[in-house]
């Protein structure tokens, strides 16, 4: 069977599982749309929110990174974990013991204000439409290079699915169409690693082929790694950290705070029967994720390896020096794969110095050794140009697997951008349906209008999504940082206050929110225009990017939340504390006992 | 429940968090990104110690700091008697 039959056979089965699980998972009343009506199972519900968390970045683009970035990208590793230590200890729980459908609705609640809820409202909108541009065009790019359709079909078709499971089903059809997802997801990214690690280290577990020897040698894999990028001019693959080891540490620190206080992460755990299972649950999510996540590192380290070693196949294997004449294959000569990939245009060759050879090597370092080797080889320029996105993507075809591992990568793909997706939606349709509607504008909605208001909300938050992801605003890469910026300096903090701070007054909160907001804005902002218009940028203002102690915006979150905690305590020593009964209300969150299903009710 | 045993229950759990909270610094922020250059002169295998932190072992103490929360979290319930039914 060719390739491109068994793509979609392997895509249009996922599908058949998706919609068919749709179908059996309908929801009728608000529980069921909202939580699920109360009663998924722990490790469901982890292996559920396993799939919500990892987007198409996490499972596309984050061993692409960190391919890159060496060492450094052990940010994203430890930034996406770390956060569900916070999740468990500090929100989820007191959240789950709360028992509301949504996050804006304890915030509401807990400083007894429809301003400080609408406040929440306008956060989670912002973070959520944003994160859920990025899922669209992924879905619209993994479509069009698998099927060999259009981006704007894929886009359609992505829509449609969504369509279906979400709309009908609520939270109940999307937690256990993410199972299925996860499981399709999960095995495409293992597998292919399993293969790649067995070929290169002889080990088939990744996490330990990449701290083993390279077959045949006696030297381990990523000191040959690194012996092979310094040699080429990059930086030291193993200690290459992220800008600067305080950039690394405050960016490591804005994405663990991010993933904490992400709505649609949080509101997963409102699914499970109770406060003990709220705990485990977290603890099972991460074991999901730690399977990706650990796996990602040996595909960032393996991917390198191979790609250096296609180009120059004996300084990999044996100890030939790459300046070697003859090192470097023939342009003519090179695999397959790479003439697929061309076409896409994320991997180019420009043959500058007409060697008809491939030469991949820095030709920005300031390493004189380096440039003298490279000048004397008569090379005049790096010739390969890889796009970090299609590490992952192209992995299975590097390695000369066959054809079905590639149709289950696309399958992966998919599976990734669309649970991430469903997750997302289901965050904006119960904040504007709950949390606006009946909430704000239609108290006496009853139950039967709020589940239409919420379907109807879902429907139009697709379109519109779809709209953003088929004309992006040329902003999609920001815009994730504002994201994780977003959750990270509004919605973490007021949520952990609200729990430990029994004394924490609507002031406060407010106060807090909008003043980690606005600092947040204004420094993402200022780097990358006012609500990413181009041209609208103010940096010379703020003296130059990265100016605040040389952090990058992605990484400014962190500060935003110790902003929003400053102000929040501040403004609260001057306000008059919160009335006896929210006090009250708070000593009950703290403790399980009492745990009921979550509603709806205000 | 009593203020009393109300506010001891509090603070079992402030301090169990807190425990906690400095492994999750320290595999972290310590081990990862702090004393990675430090860590890098011992291996792991193949692994540089530092390195291994970063990219695999935070990942594995995370877990285990999770569910030794939750089993402990248990405990401190059932003391105060405040566990669900």
């Amino acid at each position: 069977m060719d390739l491109q039959t068994t793509i979609y056979i392997g895509v249009g089965l996922s599908f058949a599982l998706y919609i068919g699980i749709a179908i059996w998972a309908r929801a009728g009343t608000t529980s069921e749309f909202y939580a699920a009506g109360g009663s998924v199972h722990p490790v469901t519900n982890g292996m559920a929110t396993a799939a919500d968390w990892m987007s198409a970045a996490s499972f596309i683009s984050m061993a692409g990174l960190i391919s890159n970035m060496g060492y450094g990208g052990g940010l994203f590793l430890m930034g996406w974990t770390g956060g569900y230590v916070l999740l468990a200890m500090l929100l989820a729980p007191y959240l789950r013991k709360f028992g509301k459908f949504t996050v804006p609705s304890f915030i509401g609640d807990r400083f007894y204000s429809k301003s400080a809820s609408t406040i929440a409202v306008i956060c989670l909108l912002t973070a959520s439409i944003t994160y859920i541009i990025g899922q669209m065009t992924g879905v619209g790019v993994a479509f069009s290079r698998f099927l060999g359709v259009s981006s704007e079909v894929g886009i359609y078709v992505g829509m449609g699915i969504v369509f279906l499971y979400a709309v009908f089903g609520g939270m109940k059809g999307i937690t256990y169409t993410q199972v299925a997802q996860y499981v399709v997801l999960i095995l495409a990214y293992t597998v292919p690693a399993v293969f790649i690690s067995l070929q290169l280290t002889g080990n088939p577990v990744p996490q330990l082929g990449l701290g083993s020897s390279l077959v045949g040698q006696d030297m381990s894999l990523l000191a040959k790694l690194d012996l092979i990028v310094t040699d080429l001019g990059f930086g030291k693959y193993t200690t290459t950290t992220a800008g600067s080891t305080l950039n690394m540490f405050v960016y490591t620190l804005s994405l663990m705070i991010g993933t904490a206080g992400l709505p649609h992460v949080i509101m997963r755990f409102f699914t499970v029967p109770s406060v003990k299972d709220a705990r485990s649950s977290a603890g099972w999510a991460l074991v999901f994720i730690a399977i990706l996540y650990t796996t990602a590192p040996a595909v960032a380290a393996m991917a390198k390896t191979n790609l250096i070693r296609t180009i120059t196949p004996g300084v990999v294997m044996s100890n030939t020096d790459p300046y070697a004449a003859e090192s470097a294959i023939k342009f003519d000569e090179r695999p397959d794969w790479m003439k697929r990939w061309e076409k896409t245009g994320l991997l180019k060759f420009t043959d500058k110095n007409g060697d008809g050879r491939i030469q991949y090597y820095n030709d920005k370092t300031k390493n004189p050794e380096v440039l003298k080797k490279a000048e004397a080889a008569g090379w005049k320029g790096n010739e390969l140009d890889v796009n970090a996105d299609i590490i992952v993507l192209a992995n299975p075809e590097i390695a000369l697997l066959p054809n079905w591992v590639i149709a289950l990568v696309a399958a992966g793909g998919l599976a990734a951008a669309l649970s991430t997706a469903a997750g997302l939606l289901m965050a904006i349709s119960s904040a504007v349906s709950h949390d606006l509607i009946k909430g704000v504008f239609m108290p006496s909605i009853s139950e039967k209008g709020e589940l239409m208001a919420g379907k109807i909300a879902m429907a139009v938050a697709i379109v519109i999504s779809g709209w953003l992801g088929l004309n992006p605003p040329g902003f999609a890469a920001g815009t994730v940082a504002l994201a994780f910026g977003i959750a990270a300096s509004t919605l973490f903090p007021a949520i952990m206050m609200g729990i430990f701070s029994k004394k924490m007054n609507k002031e406060g909160a407010m106060a807090g929110m909008l003043a980690g907001l606005a600092v947040t804005l204004f420094y993402v902002f200022a780097h990358k225009g006012i609500f990413f218009i181009k041209g609208t940028d103010f940096l010379p203002m703020i003296g130059g990017a990265n100016s605040f102690f040389g952090i990058t915006p992605e990484a400014f979150g962190a500060i935003g939340a110790m902003v929003n905690f400053i102000v929040a305590f501040a403004v609260d020593k001057v306000t008059k504390e919160p009335p006896e009964r929210i006090q009250a209300m708070v000593e009950a969150v703290r403790i399980p006992r009492g745990s009921k299903a979550v509603d709806g009710a205000h | 429940m009593s203020t009393d045993s109300s506010s001891a229950y509090w603070r079992a759990t402030l301090t169990l968090l807190t425990k906690i909270l400095i492994v999750w610094f320290l595999v972290s922020f310590g081990a990862g990104i702090l004393f990675a250059d430090l860590l890098n002169n011992f291996h792991l295998g193949g692994y540089p110690l530092g390195f291994w932190f970063a990219q695999q072992g935070s990942i594995y103490v995370f877990i285990i700091l999770i569910f030794y929360y939750a089993k402990k979290m248990n405990d401190i319930d059932r003391q105060f008697d405040v566990h669900e039914d």
